[in-house]
């Protein structure tokens, strides 16, 4: 029975570990070319502390621009590891494992990233550590940085725990030439596994809490992002809903962020046999579910403020629905909402690409929508005067382009120095259906090649049996 | 009487649950707890009139507690149009603060009245005894002083903004660049009470030109006014004076129907006005004579620009005036 399930495992380790151990030319030249678009934002990051915030289209009137959209944009699509990992890992759905990697390393790169933002947006960042100094309980902003902070060490630390026993099998698997300093970190960061069942037992019950911790942290973080625009007397924002508008929309993007790095990082590094269609169809479904919320929200937030229509509202409403911002409202209603439904809903063609396009639709359709919540409320006078205008300059753009390159480059790192797909906890599900297997047909040892095909249909069908 | 008992008990217990949950609460939403404010000073009682004063508005004793009050009769306000100049008010504010170019701490708004005509608004910051913009900010550096003056440190501002987003008067400027200021400005003595010369990447305002008020001077605007329709007193010592009368503040305020902007916020602002549209000099609400724009003698663009990418150079802004 041993030696089965280990050449299972071999297949999967193969697979799961072969980006690691081989590195192409087009991946150094994309791997350049983010650098590249990066150190450009960094360069428009200096023009922007030589100068100062001038550089930027935000002024007096309208005074937050896209570097708060995007904090609000990074830190929502964060959710999609906690929902994943968390959630679903605390409402037993089995599924999920070969994707908790994945999502959880989304987390932990959107959030440094979006933590960044909010510092590039002052207009004194060498005071940062004023925060920490001076900081005010009573401050939106500081409950903004004690969760986020609490987030960020969370999600580290629940993206490290699952990752031991892989750590662990890299640390075995270095080849012979590989760098002593590299084994010494692998040796280092697997702390001692030797996945023994005492181990194991602890390390189930570490994860197990750290799942329930996480999710009221995550709850709060997004909660606590929104607070920042409801504490204050603004049309739009000055709304006793927008917690659970902004934890509900983090949850949304959180999916098709997930839904796209799924798809990429399949088709890439050929894990075509680990995350299958029936994943992305039961991530649509939840993101349907998230999406239909959002939905209602989005309704009752404006039919209530439409229906009163005090003044201020009445401006924000002509300016989002036929106003200057109404074609990018029109898109966010379309390509973020309609479309992406009718993807889900309309079960024609090809389950991947059809979860892709509207994967990818759902996050440019929320992130405008970002844009909507945050711009047009500070465009809107409070006092008897114009409105307010707004354009990014190159600056933000740059910035803007950088953070995203910077997503991305983290990302591509991390999957060279850890393996996408929880390889222990994929192993433990095939070595279940292959308990099923077994027990069903008597079988003798039988050849390598035989044992390793097994393992393989194994999982298969095991994905299957739960799939229906 | 049975089931009133068990009504009673049920009632008690749940109104424990609920404050229990409403202390948890309190702490979490701390704005509602000014004893958490490391910085807020003494607080500053709001008495009643008292009529023992001493009709003077000069220091005195330096221990007082004051209530620095600004009123603004509307009747007396024209806009300066008749006399055909910017309003004065505020361009004494801006030669006496060197305030950046586009900043009017006291701003003027035409408000239009329900037959077509339009009345003046002067507006500075209105110094809230419930002041959003103290409540929100993450390092105290806005704060109340012990007169109730809303003050801002621009050595402590990390330049957050949150302020600006918590005002609801649009009273908060934001320094974008190194500001533009003439050289005199350099020998000014930097205090929050004199935020003079401004500083890059922090917020600015007006702040009741709180370094004359102690000594008894009055702000510059005020004395700016040729109108005189500007007045400062002291709640505390129920006074108030526009430089040229001194009038007891609460009868002041009582006997010409004083209002405060956007009452219904709950900021309690502490300037009030007077109802009217310049009749005193003649204005008519349908005088269609509009605002001048103040001048910044010492030139300059402003924060009204962008840089370049590569060169460097400046570039005006098309999207602003
Ligand atoms: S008017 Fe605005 S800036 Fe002035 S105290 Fe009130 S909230 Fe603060
Ligand atoms: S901009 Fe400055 S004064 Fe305003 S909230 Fe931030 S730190 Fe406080
Ligand atoms: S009180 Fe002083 S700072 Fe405020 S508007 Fe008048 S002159 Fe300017």
């Amino acid at each position: 029975m041993r030696p089965r399930i280990e050449t299972g495992h071999r297949r999967l380790e193969r697979i799961a570990l072969d980006p690691l151990a081989r590195t192409t030319t087009s991946y150094y030249l994309f791997v350049l070319f983010l650098v590249a678009v990066v150190a450009w934002g960094f360069y428009a990051y200096v023009t922007q502390i030589r100068w100062g915030l001038v550089t930027t289209g935000m002024r007096d009137q309208v005074f937050w621009g896209i570097y708060m959209v995007n904090f609000v944009f990074f830190i929502g699509i964060s959710h999609a590891g906690t929902l994943i990992s968390a959630i679903l890992r605390v409402t037993q759905a089995s599924w999920r494992t070969p994707i908790t990697r994945m999502a959880e390393m989304i987390t932990v790169v959107a959030i440094s990233i979006g933590a960044l933002m909010p510092i590039i947006d002052m207009g004194r960042p060498e005071r940062v550590w004023h925060m920490i100094a001076f900081g005010r309980f009573q401050s939106p902003l500081l409950w903004d940085i004690i969760s986020i902070t609490s987030y960020l060490t969370g999600s580290l630390v629940y993206l490290y725990l699952p990752a031991i026993p892989d750590l662990a099998l890299m640390r075995d698997r270095l080849g012979r030439d590989a760098s002593a300093i590299k084994r010494k970190i692998y040796t280092w960061l697997a702390v001692g596994w030797r996945n023994t069942p005492e181990q194991r037992h602890r390390l189930e019950k570490a994860i197990g809490i750290m799942a329930v911790t996480i999710i009221p942290i995550a709850v709060s973080v997004h909660t606590v992002v929104s607070y920042v625009f409801s504490m204050t007397l603004r049309p739009g924002w000055n709304s006793t809903v927008f917690g659970v508008y902004f934890v509900i929309g983090a949850i949304f993007s959180g999916i098709a962020s997930l839904l796209i790095v799924m798809a990429l990082f399949r088709k890439f590094y050929h894990l075509e046999e680990f995350i299958t269609a029936r994943h992305f169809r039961n991530l649509g479904y939840l993101m349907l579910v998230a999406l239909l919320v959002y939905f209602y929200l989005t309704v009752g937030e404006y039919l209530t403020t439409g229906y009163k229509l005090e003044i201020e509202d009445k401006h924000l409403l002509e300016l989002l629905l036929v106003g200057e911002s109404a074609g990018w409202f029109w898109f966010f209603v379309v390509a973020g909402l309609v479309i992406p439904a009718v993807l889900i809903i309309v079960r024609r063609g090809p389950v991947i690409p059809r979860m892709l396009i509207a994967a990818v639709l759902v996050n440019a359709a929320m992130w405008v929508k970002r844009f909507l919540i945050l711009v047009p409320s500070l465009q809107v006078p409070l006092m008897p005067f114009e409105f307010g205008a707004y354009r990014p300059t190159w600056v933000e753009w740059s910035i803007t382009a950088a953070a995203f390159a910077a997503f991305i480059l983290i990302f591509a790192i991390f999957a060279k120095v850890m393996p996408l797909i929880s390889v222990w906890e994929v192993a433990e599900e095939m070595e279940s259906a292959e308990h099923a297997t077994l027990e069903a047909v008597e079988r003798p040892s039988g050849t390598l090649e035989e044992a390793e095909g097994m393992g393989g249909s194994a999982a298969q069908r095991r994905l299957e049996e739960t799939q229906s | 009487m049975p089931d009133k008992q068990d009504g009673k008990k049920l009632g008690r217990r749940q109104f424990l649950k609920w404050s229990a949950g409403a202390g948890l609460a309190a702490v979490l939403s701390s704005p509602f707890l000014p004893v958490l404010n490391p910085v807020k000073a003494a607080n500053v009682p709001l008495p009643g009139p008292s009529h023992d004063t001493s009709h003077s508005n000069e220091g005195g004793d330096p221990k007082k507690v004051r209530a620095w009050t600004m009123v603004v009769d509307l009747k007396k306000c024209d806009g300066c149009v008749t006399i055909d100049a910017p309003p004065q008010c505020t361009q004494a504010c801006i030669d006496g603060h060197f305030a950046p170019k586009g900043q009017e701490w006291i701003q003027i708004f035409g408000v239009d009245l329900p037959g077509g005509g339009q009345s003046f608004l002067p507006v500075p910051c209105y110094q809230c005894e419930n002041a959003p913009c103290v409540n929100v900010c993450p390092v105290a550096a806005t704060y109340h002083n012990e007169d109730g003056v809303v003050l801002i440190d621009h050595k402590r501002c990390i330049g957050c903004r949150m302020c600006m987003a918590a005002c609801p008067y649009h009273r908060r400027f934001f320094n974008w660049a190194a500001p533009e200021v003439p050289p005199e400005a350099a020998l000014a003595h930097y205090s929050p009470l004199y935020p003079v010369p401004a500083v890059k990447g922090t917020v600015i305002k007006c702040m009741f030109c709180a370094h004359f008020l102690r000594d008894g001077k009055l702000p510059y605007c005020v004395a700016g006014c040729p109108m005189k329709a500007l007045y400062m007193g002291d709640r505390n010592e129920d006074i108030a004076s526009n430089g040229v009368e001194v009038v007891q503040l609460s009868k002041f305020l009582d006997e010409n129907d004083a209002f405060r902007w956007k009452e219904g916020l709950g900021t309690q602002p502490r300037v009030w006005y007077l109802p009217g549209h310049g009749q005193n000099f003649n204005r008519h609400a349908s005088d269609p004579r509009p605002l001048k724009r103040p001048v910044w003698n010492w030139g300059g663009d402003g924060y009204n620009y962008q840089i370049e990418p590569l060169t460097w150079k400046r570039r005006p802004n098309e999207t602003k005036d």
